[in-house]
């Protein structure tokens, strides 16, 4: 058997904070990349600009470079604003920022964006003699996209979806490198203590495989759910 | 919109503190592991070294409660000022840099830097003319990182760790020629290691000062000066009682 | 003259852009480019062979190659680094090999790394181009008596490259935004400059908002250049 010398206990905490860190980021990122879609199809001038700005500038730098500027620079921010009130009003008022809670605003933020492009291409896709039927039954506004528009819109946006999410999966591993105790830290810190990088990092990489294999799979399955009614192949 | 919910979620990570110019009855340190043999793990996790029997020890005097929690060293000091803890006892240097954003005790060590090579390096000083062409080991925003940078960065290529443990590592397997850090690091992760001879190069540094500072002290925020002062008292008392010394024979005694 | 003074004069009392950062910045961009521009040179030769053999209908050639990409494709490029980056130290007699100074350097084991993982998604790119190809271009070429090889060459590849463009330079832009790991190994790319500037002054908006401005506009040239082939070369399939 495997003989982990005493971090595996550690590794198995590090695989729960990818995974937990993985899901809270998809939904962070999923609710962004809604509300930017939205902002891209929405006839205000200012909002419109500003999902493309933001689309366009997260696309055009590296993970690890927004990573590092949200995380350090994010907290400075906070710093100042929060020194500030203290020097003024002698209010000792503080926001905590803790790694975890950065990985997931960082990684949410990001993949808010490319989740944005997706559901902009799928809202776009979706037929538009539907939601007329729909408003001709007199349904609201809201119940159109309940029921309508966001089963129609998931049907074009999981591949999509799917593939955002594979590209997240990894990227929390770069988090390891801004310190916080995900599987890959753990890995290569014992790797280093041990001298035996393949004994951990292996391991590591077969269980990113694994939440692949598993993720396939699911998609699949949901995508089967979301093309009934289209007939099919 | 977004902003909104930005915000709110933010707000979920918040951690509001209490009013007013605080009494610390439980301090958190920030700490950079692993430093050996300052600052390190054991296999199964917990926290040992010279800092942090010292520093549980102070605590312990000053009669608070104290926890340790690890910051890689690049964020050591933005993370004290967000206050994700309230002191670093993490082997920093004392130097005027620093003075300028932090708080700092009084020093409680004062090692020297020392260089580093395989025993059979034929490195014997360090200078310009013998490290050129050479790369040199240093860990990032260290002062021996910037003391290696400024002096020989112009002749030797100069590799950045984030740990020291990545440097030995990477000294281990061939890819460094020197290593510069704090010399009871050194002693105790490369003179003392079983698997390959090391040497000291050249002098110990402690000159110049601008570089090379005060020797190690606790920092703090500039604010919190009442803090600092228990801490001194503290460390005072300490060195007086013999407690010191039994924890520096812990990880310092030469005769093993 | 003007110019000099005037950068000169910006860069006076200017603590952390000083002429030693900037060089940093400017060894960083280089070191980039040419970590991307090699591995992607020798991914794109590995990945064609590689694409043919993924779309073979003989299952022990077409398996192996796709268990490559899977694995390739499903874990981090960090993680794979660290593996290439720690492992090939423990290769028995790697330190006495000619091959030893190359890997000495960070930078070999690194490219190393980002080409394994480069090619096997160029692979993916090219097999998925090479499937849809029109089943009519193959059956002329078979009319015209040609043989599989030759097919492959005058027919499916080149019509293949054309459609298999736009996702290239997806791939490419990726694999520039990728290279930022490359400073976890102690090299000092765009990424790793700005580390070190960032530990030095402990100023993170200057230090990293530089370089997301430099990635952002390396990431604009490589937007628009595919723009451009994808004009020169897609022309034909352009509505008229």
């Amino acid at each position: 058997m495997l003989d982990l010398q005493g971090y595996g206990p550690r590794l198995i905490e590090g695989a729960g904070v990818t995974i937990s860190l993985a899901l809270l980021s998809l939904i962070l990122a999923i609710v962004l990349g809604l509300l930017t879609a939205s902002a891209k199809m929405s006839r205000s001038w200012l909002l419109h600009k500003l999902a493309t700005l933001y689309t366009t500038v997260i696309r055009g730098v590296p993970d690890l470079v927004l990573m590092m500027l949200l995380f350090f620079g994010g907290q400075m921010a906070l710093n100042v604003a929060t020194d500030a009130l203290y020097d003024r009003f002698g209010v000792d008022w503080y926001i905590n920022l803790n790694a975890f809670a950065a990985g997931v605003i960082t990684i949410g933020f990001i993949f808010g964006a490319y989740m944005g492009e997706t559901f902009r291409g799928a809202f776009l896709a979706v037929d538009g003699g539907q939601i007329e039927a729909g408003k001709a039954y007199g349904m609201s506004d809201w119940l159109v996209f309940r029921r309508i528009r966001f089963p129609l819109m998931m049907r074009h946006a999981l591949p999509g979806l799917s593939n955002n999410w594979m590209v997240l999966l990894k990227t929390t591993a770069l988090v390891s490198v801004i310190g916080l105790s995900d599987m890959v830290r753990v890995a290569a810190e014992a790797s280093r203590a041990t001298h035996e990088p393949f004994t951990f990092l292996l391991p590591v990489a077969a269980i990113y495989l694994l939440i692949a294999s598993v993720s396939e799979w699911l998609f699949a399955r949901l995508q089967k759910r979301y093309n009934v009614g289209f007939g099919g192949h | 919109m977004k902003k909104l919910l930005t915000i709110s979620i933010l707000g979920a990570a918040m951690v509001a503190g209490t009013a007013q110019a605080r009494d610390y009855d439980h301090v958190r340190f920030g700490v950079d592991v692993p430093y050996e043999p300052m600052e390190y793990r054991t296999p199964d996790g917990e926290l040992t070294g010279f800092d942090i029997d010292l520093g549980n020890a102070l605590c312990e005097e000053i009669g608070i409660t104290c926890e340790w929690i690890v910051q890689e060293w690049d964020g050591i000091i933005p993370g004290l000022m967000s206050r994700n803890y309230d002191a670093i006892m993490s082997s920093m240097t004392i130097n005027d840099e620093r003075r300028q954003t932090v708080l700092f005790s009084d020093p409680y060590f004062t090692p020297p830097s020392a260089w580093f090579a395989p025993a059979d390096s034929e490195l014997e000083d360090a200078t310009e003319e013998s490290l050129d062409g050479k790369t040199i080991g240093v860990q990032r925003g260290t002062l021996q990182d910037n003391f290696a940078t400024d002096m020989f960065g112009s002749v030797a290529s100069v590799s950045r760790y984030s740990t020291a443990d990545d440097m030995v590592l990477d000294m281990e397997a061939g890819r460094l020629d020197i290593l510069f850090l704090d010399y009871p690091v050194g002693k105790s992760t490369l003179l003392d290691s079983e698997s390959r001879d090391y040497k000291v190069v050249g002098e110990m540094l402690t000159e110049p000062k601008e570089y090379f500072g005060d020797g190690f002290g606790i920092a703090f925020r500039q604010r919190d000066e009442a803090l600092a002062e228990r801490f001194n008292e503290a460390l005072a008392t300490l060195q007086d009682d013999g407690t010191y010394d039994e924890i520096y024979e812990r990880y310092f005694s030469d005769d093993e | 003259m003007e110019l000099t003074t005037w950068f000169t004069d910006l860069l006076d009392g200017n603590l952390i852009f000083t002429p030693q950062t900037l060089g940093y910045y400017w060894d960083g961009l280089v070191t980039t480019s040419q970590l991307v521009f090699l591995s992607l040179l020798a991914g794109l030769v590995l990945a064609v062979p590689l694409a043919i053999g993924r779309s073979s209908r003989h299952r022990w050639i077409s398996l192996p190659i796709y268990a490559y990409t899977y694995v390739f494709r499903g874990t981090p490029l960090l993680i794979q680094l660290y593996i290439i980056y720690y492992g090939v130290v423990f290769v028995d007699g790697i330190q006495e090999s000619i091959f030893w100074p190359l890997l000495r350097e960070a930078f070999f084991p690194a490219l190393i790394a980002f080409t394994l993982n480069t090619a096997a998604y160029t692979t993916e790119i090219f097999r998925g181009a090479i499937k849809a190809t029109a089943r009519g271009e193959i059956e002329a070429a078979r009319a015209y008596g040609m043989s599989n090889a030759l097919m492959m060459r005058r027919i499916v590849l080149p019509s293949a490259f054309r459609r298999a463009l736009p996702a290239y330079g997806n791939e490419v832009i990726f694999m520039l935004h990728a290279s930022a790991i490359a400073s976890v190994v102690t090299l000092m790319d765009l990424t790793g400059a700005a580390r070190f500037v960032y530990a030095r002054f402990y100023a993170p908006f200057e230090a990293f908002l530089f370089v997301a401005a430099i990635y952002l506009c390396l990431t604009f040239a490589i937007l628009y250049f595919f723009r451009f082939l994808e004009k020169r070369l897609l022309a034909h399939l352009r509505p008229a």
